[in-house]
């Protein structure tokens, strides 16, 4: 278990747009219709993308208006699950695996190169960057890997992991997946 | 060794297209109508005879497991749950499925409502793979727009719905019953079972709860039959396996190979051997996070399958072989699987929410050799206590690893506290 609060600065507008009800809507499709809460996940997943990466208290506020829960019910899951940010959390959210198969390849060098590239865990850069160390992503046999927002990285060392910030840095595009040519999990040697 | 020919995932590492024109050239939706024509009891019958074991960890009877829906209408949705929530360290097979060969996980989604009478399925997948989770929902719009599920599925006059949902990352919502409650818009908390989620589950309807390549195997085994299947392996360790191999290894990679081959070729075969060879091996988690490791001595003989592993006491789990060569820290890797399940912890029962936090942290005292000896039979004795007194065996899978490690390398963690003795000693003596 970990400790989540909400961030203390919540200077923050955020309001469904008709656009956005209309996806909400389109998730309820696909539970029975007393069954509402059942979209709760995939509502706050929504709200944490358009809030731009965590949750402020008035998008928590916001979902439970639209699936007529009590706030406290929607706080809970946005606390018990590991994906909701509390805090803000960058444009490029890195997270980094760091759980046995990981570590086993390496994965304290890949948050060296978090730490030397971006800076203390959880702080945000001014290049909007933040990293945290995660437990298992399950692409374990690409370890040592990372994710940045939506994107995973993988087979990767100290070297490749500082090319991949810089690059986000200087805004080049970044070879997703493998690092090291891998189509996905087939055999591969390394050079 | 498997034969290319009786491999069902021939598209595991996405070489080809997994789109549906390209899944159908594989033989995926091959005449699905006629399997479905052949009835809940048929089908089901096929499944049991074939031996198939669920693949997610526990190796129950996949087609044992159906008939514990109930036969007849009950008024009521009857629900399959597929768990897509891969959160094992170690484990990666259930992502190359569900982004290289998501048709057969659907058609197996279709089979398998149609063998225990479910009209409804959702497939939960676990939040952190988002973009596979967009090609799942590709294929299943494929799928609807190709009349193969929805109102008339395949044509058999059978209506199945298949929904997708993701969770937000929450490794106890691969437990069956804290996924249901997930599912149904809660904190993934087990439940107290019975009642079994047969008679009360999702929404307090009959569910079942399968793995997704529990699902997936479906469709490849009644198109060339229980006996091709239960012919692979060994007696009641049958058919294709997908292995997950991650360490120290010099190519890691998933395999498809059959039940029981020797742990010793999988590894050599597949993965490219150890890394410095394989008398540099120290010890292997065979069965991703959650079971006891073996050593060396044990992992040149044993046999991959679910009771070749029980005999050693561990276990294939999830088939994800974990290797550590000599150069490994076993303590240290133990201590962050320890981490992890106090991490993972749903915080619902006392022994776990607690002793999860205790483990870890003997854990990091034994990896400094921070300890008197004595602890060791202190920490084996705390993971008796959590072991069974929990609602659900996430307290077992934070105990296992700690009491294998205790059981063959008990050495390592005297001779480390004997180090820090001595050094402390040099440093204050």
């Amino acid at each position: 278990m970990t400790v989540k609060r909400l961030a203390d600065n919540q200077d923050i507008n955020f309001k469904f747009d008709n656009k956005d009800l209309k996806f909400l809507n389109s998730l309820l499709e696909n539970y029975p219709k007393d069954k509402k809460q059942s979209a709760v996940v995939p509502s706050l997943f929504y709200a944490q993308r358009k809030a731009g990466g965590w949750l402020p208290e008035k998008a928590i506020l916001a979902v439970s208006d639209f699936l007529d829960m009590p706030k406290i019910r929607v706080l809970e899951i946005a606390t018990f699950y590991s994906m909701f940010n509390l805090q803000p959390s960058g444009d490029h959210f890195v997270q980094v695996c760091g759980t046995t198969p990981c570590w086993l390849r390496g994965a304290e060098n890949i948050k060296k190169a978090c730490k030397d590239y971006i800076g203390q865990e959880r702080e945000v850069s001014k290049d909007g960057l933040c990293w945290i160390e995660v437990e298992c992503l399950g692409a374990c046999v690409n370890a040592p890997m990372i994710q940045i927002n939506d994107d995973y990285y993988e087979d990767l060392d100290y070297e490749s992991t500082v090319k991949i910030l810089k690059d986000i840095k200087n805004k080049k595009n970044i070879i997703k997946g493998s690092q090291i040519g891998r189509k996905s999990s087939e055999p591969l040697e390394r050079d | 060794m498997l034969d290319s020919k009786d491999r069902i995932f021939d598209n595991l590492y996405g070489f080809e297209p997994w789109n549906l024109a390209n899944a159908k050239l594989r033989g995926d939706w091959d005449n699905t109508k006629d399997i479905l024509l052949k009835g809940r009891e048929k089908i089901t019958e096929e499944v049991i005879s074939s031996g198939l074991r669920g693949r997610g960890g526990a190796g129950f009877s996949t087609g044992v497991k159906w008939t514990f829906m109930p036969k007849e209408p009950t008024g009521k949705t009857h629900y399959l749950v597929v768990n897509a929530d891969e959160s094992e360290p170690g484990t990666c097979k259930d992502r190359e499925i569900l982004r290289n060969e998501p048709h057969k996980l659907l058609e197996g989604c279709v089979i398998a409502c149609a063998a225990m009478g479910a009209q409804v399925c959702y497939i939960y997948i676990r939040g952190e793979f988002i973009n596979e989770r967009y090609i799942l929902e590709s294929a299943l719009k494929e799928a609807y727009d190709d009349g193969l599920v929805g109102n008339n599925a395949c044509g058999s006059g059978l209506d199945i719905e298949i929904f997708i949902h993701h969770g937000a990352g929450a490794y106890i919502c691969g437990e069956e019953t804290a996924l249901l409650e997930s599912l149904e818009g809660k904190k993934g908390m087990p439940r107290l079972k019975p009642p079994f989620p047969a008679a009360a589950g999702l929404y307090g309807c009959p569910t079942t709860v399968n793995n997704v390549e529990s699902i997936a195997v479906v469709p490849t085994i009644l198109r060339r039959g229980s006996s091709w299947f239960s012919g692979i392996g060994r007696e009641n360790n049958t058919g294709t396996k997908i292995f997950c191999i991650s360490g120290h290894v010099n190519t890691p990679c998933n395999i498809e190979e059959e039940m029981g081959i020797p742990l010793k070729d999988l590894i050599e075969k597949h993965a490219g051997g150890v890394i410095g060879g394989w008398d540099n091996l120290l010890a292997v988690i065979p069965g991703g996070s959650s079971v006891p490791m073996i050593p060396k001595e044990i992992c040149d003989e044993v046999l991959m399958d679910f009771d070749s592993l029980q005999a050693v006491k561990s276990g294939l789990g999830t088939a994800a072989v974990i290797v550590m060569d000599k150069s490994t820290d076993l303590i240290k890797a133990i201590s962050r699987i320890s981490y992890f399940y106090k991490h993972e912890s749903c915080g619902q029962c006392t022994p776990c929410r607690e002793g999860t936090g205790w483990l870890w942290e003997m854990m990091e005292k034994m990896a400094r050799g921070d300890a008197k000896k004595d602890d060791i039979d202190t920490l084996l004795s705390l993971t008796k206590r959590i072991e069974g007194h929990t609602i659900c065996a996430l307290g077992d899978a934070a105990a296992w690893p700690i009491q294998g490690l205790i059981r063959h390398f008990r050495h390592h963690i005297e001779d480390r506290i004997d180090q820090y003795q001595k050094e402390s000693n040099q440093n204050y003596g």
